[in-house]
């Protein structure tokens, strides 16, 4: 599997998106993802960014008011998960220009859409700026 | 309710409008929301498309970040799925990603939907349903769409081709029987040398790989290449993880893979590819001394980094190494103890994995010392942690790790004097269980037993109840090492027990009735003989008395004895504090409390009446009175004197079913009702009489040591207690110290110098962990009562691996021919008239050819390479795709069988290599 979920949380607990890659019923995302924010959001800066959560792990970096927060499986590489982020976050940026928390909730659609395209099945697939925001932009023009 | 107007369409709140409204509304978010579900509900309705789009869209960001219930609109998800524009259908896959699971019922109308965009031209279209099928595949939807998949897996659209490849994962899961169709082309993709379509295959194979790698062995050839030519760390990563899977499984592939990875792990800048290439070292190649190093050195930069990440990400991989290399640990012990003060629990946690890993017989007394004065400075949660962790190294596999027990049982009641000690129930079985499995421990333990009960403070702490309740049980039963049983009776009936729960208190009870049978049974029966010894001495000269007990005053019983001076008197005045302490409990809520205070009040009635009406009288007349008592306090005393001993959970099965007794007979039908009952889980115990341990005379060597400065503390607490509730106690002739207060159970402040902690578990772990033999138990480990297998392992190891699974099998299937692996040496002695065999061989031709690629690597052998690759993959997809007889033969016929006649001598040469290969294939590296 590799990746389980992505979430984005703001610094007050809110999601601001979630994509899970196996099925979790509305409760057991509820309490999931109250769990993982109370553990997450309470560390601090100086303390490491991977968290050991029921029988997977949780690799989480913060950008401003957003925790990116990112559930692997035990033999996932917990590095590679970060720059994974950095790289969604750069995306991000690139097309939004200056991400903000703003920008992902009234565009979670496309969000989601980015995150598919580097994503399938809870494993990476692409990682190449240029690559995922072609058909993105594609669209855009398009409609 | 009507269907939505013309209006309601034209002024449609659109998903942005939704948003600022719920960041704006006055009404309450949930109020809002639901206003807001029930436009959606109608607009979804809408025979128009885009009205029903934006509606779905809305709902979609509703469920996704409000967690709102979107099933509802299922069927209207597919509704918009059908439109022909591509703006309508993104929202419905989005839709159908985000709600369609296996349960869903429309699930089984989208199959057509799906085949229509997976074979339409714009490669968006395919892409988004491609996308879909990841998410919501079943086993009807992978059945019906493989063939689809099958076509796009060889698209000239790399965008497409990527996303097939990955798809190809849940479809495999979903129906493997979709492998022999797909399974080539998904091989051929590996060959590809565009980095989006590798990332993507190598994706799937390290997934794949992750849950069978045996069926992947015949594919290293490929990956090996890959793993020396990637430029992408992504990828790198994906490879790694693959060889970390199939190294252990073949040494060859092993040996031929090592360098690689120690090359890559020396030029690498990116620390993510460096740590998985440590992480593969130490996990699957620890037996290649010089990579281990290598990767050990790695993961020291990693441990005295800045950066927490990698600081942890240091420890964690130290102690995959510590499994099998425990000289790792030894080399870096400074480094792991720092990091048991660092500000990150999560690093906290693992350094203290690693010092519990270097824990062995000679040094587990000082490292525990210092981890309990760490526990006393921590927070709760890592002073747990700590407890938690020495209890269970302790006790593993049956206490194998300690020699000193009588250190250990004083380290038990150390610990949960802890102030944060929420251990209670560990520390309870532990105490219980060594009592009953080691004899010459009992001493201490009653003694450790002694100091907690008698310390009224701990009462009041509930966590320690559970603790408390293993210090009257062990102090009842083991009575007879007891220095001062009428101490203890005080200790067990004081009035704080009041804050204990019912079930405890009834074990207080219990254990009370059992120390007084031994005061009455010490005084009248084997105190008439003896008579003469303690009359004369008085009860205030306890602490002072010293009682030497060896081999020459064995009592009869074999059982070591304080000649306690039990007089007349003190009982009388144990028989009224009983009477005094329990009569209120006869009013208990609780019936276990109610009747076993009524048992022991029974009890007293009972020998008061008999016994002690003439206790002013001469000792030979209560003696003649007492007669009728005297047998009653034999009796009961030997009901009570009977060993209890560990018993084995499977103890019960070894009593022989008696001639004659049907077990099964009109009970049949229970076994359907209880099928669902669990046995009990292996680490608790039960009490009955062991068979091993009729030899009790190993006691007679005992000796009790008068040590009083020891109990002074504990002693003077009671007295305290004593002074406030005199009323509760015996009289006593001593004026006491006069306090007002409890002491705290226990004052950290006491514990003084615990800042050079640190460095003190550096020196005694560098003392400890150099293999010097210390010579310093004076004495030999006592015995520990061991039962036979219960003990030793309790629970079978289950073996991962699902043999027969289905998936595998057809991998199998596909890469191996339709037999499974066989050993090398059964091949060769197949008759060449086999046609498996020839077929086998034949593969065997194509293998052996790629072995010299890899092997020399020049040109001429590349391209042949490639040639025989073709040939191979032409022939495996026939196989694959026909797989009739006719073909088989025209193919054995075209091959060439010279070739043939050479790889086999060629592959009888690995024959020579030592037996443990046999079983490996042939055509590896």
């Amino acid at each position: 599997m590799g990746i389980r979920f992505i979430l984005m949380v703001n610094k007050q607990g809110q999601t601001r998106l979630a994509q899970y890659y196996e099925w979790l019923t509305l409760e057991e995302r509820r309490a999931l993802e109250g769990e993982i924010v109370r553990k997450c959001l309470a560390r601090n800066e100086q303390q490491c960014s991977f968290v050991e959560h029921r029988n997977y792990k949780i690799v989480y970096r913060r950008y401003a008011s957003l925790f990116f927060l990112v559930g692997v499986d035990n033999d996932e590489n917990e590095l590679a998960i970060l720059e994974f982020i950095h790289l969604l976050v750069e995306t991000m940026d690139r097309h939004f220009g200056n991400v903000c928390e703003l920008d992902i909730m009234f565009h979670l659609e496309k969000a989601h859409f980015m995150l598919e395209e580097m994503v399938m099945n809870g494993s990476i697939v692409e990682t190449s700026k240029a690559n995922i925001l072609s058909p993105i932009q594609l669209m855009d023009k398009a409609s | 309710m009507s269907g939505p107007s013309l209006m309601d369409s034209l002024f449609q709140r659109t998903l942005e409008d939704l948003i600022k409204g719920l960041r704006q509304q006055l009404i309450g978010e949930q109020a809002f929301i639901s206003k807001a579900l029930e436009e959606i509900r109608k607009e979804i309705k809408s025979p128009d498309l885009s009205t029903k789009s934006t509606a779905l869209l809305k709902l979609c960001y509703l469920s996704n970040l409000h967690f709102h219930d979107m099933s509802f609109a299922a069927f209207h998800a597919l509704e918009v799925l059908s439109s022909p524009r591509f703006s309508h259908k993104k929202i419905a896959y989005h839709a159908i990603s985000l709600s369609f699971h296996d349960s869903t019922p429309v699930l089984l109308l989208i199959t057509n939907h799906l085949r229509k965009d997976l074979t339409s031209t714009n490669e968006f279209e395919v892409s988004l349903s491609l996308q879909c099928l990841s998410r919501i595949a079943n086993v009807d939807l992978a059945r019906d769409l493989t063939p689809e998949v099958f076509t796009l897996l060889s698209s000239n659209k790399l965008y497409v081709r990527k996303r097939a490849v990955a798809v190809v994962l849940r479809v495999f899961e979903k129906y493997p029987d979709s492998v022999r169709v797909c399974f080539k082309r998904l091989v051929e993709n590996l060959e590809n040398y565009d980095p989006q379509i590798l990332s993507a295959v190598v994706g799937v194979f390290s997934e794949l790989a992750c849950k069978d790698p045996r069926s992947y062995l015949p594919l290293a050839p490929e990956f090996y290449k890959i793993l020396v030519d990637s430029k992408s760390n992504w990828i790198s990563i994906k490879v790694l993880k693959i060889f970390a899977k199939l190294a252990p499984l073949e040494p060859r592939l092993a040996n031929r893979v090592v360098e690689p990875i120690c090359d890559l792990m020396r030029k690498t800048g990116a620390k993510s590819l460096l740590f998985e290439c440590v992480r593969t070292v130490v996990t699957s190649f620890s037996e290649y001394e010089s990579a281990v190093r290598l990767a050990v050195g790695k993961i020291r930069e990693f441990m005295v980094d800045e950066d927490p990440n990698l600081k942890y990400l240091g420890l964690h991989a130290l102690s995959i190494v510590a499994s099998k290399h425990l000289w790792v640990v030894s080399e870096n012990k400074e480094v792991v103890i720092k990091s048991l003060s660092d500000p990150d629990p999560n690093i906290k946690i693992e350094s203290l994995r690693l010092v519990m890993a270097m824990v062995s017989e000679h040094n587990v007394a000082e490292i525990s010392k210092v981890l309990v004065n760490y526990a006393l400075k921590s927070d709760p949660l890592f002073c747990n942690e700590i407890l938690g962790s020495i209890l269970s190294t302790c006790s593993r596999n049956v206490y194998e790790i300690i020699v000193d027990f009588d250190w250990y049982v004083s380290l038990l009641g150390e610990m949960s004097r802890i102030p944060h000690c929420q251990m209670g129930e560990e520390i309870e079985n532990q105490l219980v269980d060594i009592g009953l499995r080691v004899k010459d421990v009992r001493l201490e333990l009653v003694r450790v037993a002694r100091d907690l009960l008698i310390d009224p403070a701990l009462l009041g702490n509930s966590f320690l109840h559970r603790v408390l309740s293993a210090a009257a049980w062990v102090s009842g039963e083991y009575v007879e090492f007891s220095r001062n049983p009428l101490e203890l009776m005080e200790a067990l009936l004081q009035p704080r027990t009041s804050l204990l729960p019912p079930s405890i208190m009834a074990i207080y009870i219990q254990s009370a009735f059992k120390v007084l049978v031994f005061c009455l049974h010490t005084c009248f029966v084997r105190g008439g003989s003896t008579a003469g010894v303690s009359a004369s001495a008085s009860y205030e000269s306890f602490d002072d008395l010293s009682v030497e007990n060896g081999a020459g005053s064995t009592v009869a019983h074999g059982q070591t004895c304080t000649s306690a001076p039990i007089t007349n008197e003190s009982i009388v005045n144990l028989l009224k504090l009983v009477e005094l302490a329990l009569s209120p409990l006869l009013g208990s809520h609780d019936v276990e409390v109610q009747e076993r205070a009524r048992n022991l009040l029974g009890f007293v009635d009972l020998i008061k009446l008999e016994a002690l009406n003439s206790s002013g009288q001469e000792e030979n007349d209560s003696e003649q009175k007492g007669v009728e008592a005297t047998k009653i306090i034999r009796l009961v005393h030997d009901a009570f004197s009977k060993e209890l001993g560990p018993v084995s959970l499977s103890a019960q099965g070894k009593v022989p079913v008696p001639d004659g007794l049907t077990l099964n007979e009109n009970l049949g039908d229970l076994e359907t009702i209880c099928s669902d009952i669990e046995l009990p889980s292996s680490n608790t115990f039960s009490f009955g009489y062991p068979s091993e341990e009729k030899d009790v005379s190993s006691f007679s060597n005992l000796q009790i040591k008068e040590d009083s400065g020891q109990s002074n503390e504990s002693t003077s607490l009671l007295a305290e207690h004593r002074k406030r509730h005199g009323l509760y106690y015996l009289p006593s002739g001593k004026s006491e110290v006069i306090s007002n207060d409890y002491p705290p159970a226990n004052d950290p402040a006491l514990q003084g110098d615990n800042n050079d902690t640190a460095s003190d578990l550096v020196k005694l772990t560098a003392e400890s962990l150099v293999p010097k033999r210390k010579p310093n138990h004076s004495k030999p480990r006592p015995v520990v009562v061991k039962l036979d297998e219960a003990d030793e392992k309790p629970v079978a190891v289950k073996h991962p691996e699902s043999r027969d699974d289905s998936l595998s099998g057809a991998v199998r299937d596909i890469l191996f021919g339709s037999e499974d692996i066989l050993p090398t040496s059964s091949r060769s002695n197949l008759p060449s008239s086999n046609r498996k065999g020839k077929e086998k061989q034949h593969m065997i031709t194509q293998v052996e050819s790629k072995e010299n690629v890899v092997g020399d690597g020049n040109s001429s052998s590349r391209r042949r390479k490639d040639h025989s690759h073709g040939k191979e993959r032409r022939h495996r997809k026939k196989n694959a795709e026909e797989r009739n007889e006719t073909d088989r033969k025209e193919k054995e016929s075209s091959s060439n069988h010279p070739r043939r006649q050479k790889s086999r001598q060629r592959a009888e040469e690995p024959l020579k290599v030592p037996p443990q290969t046999s079983v490996i294939p042939d055509f590896l590296l």
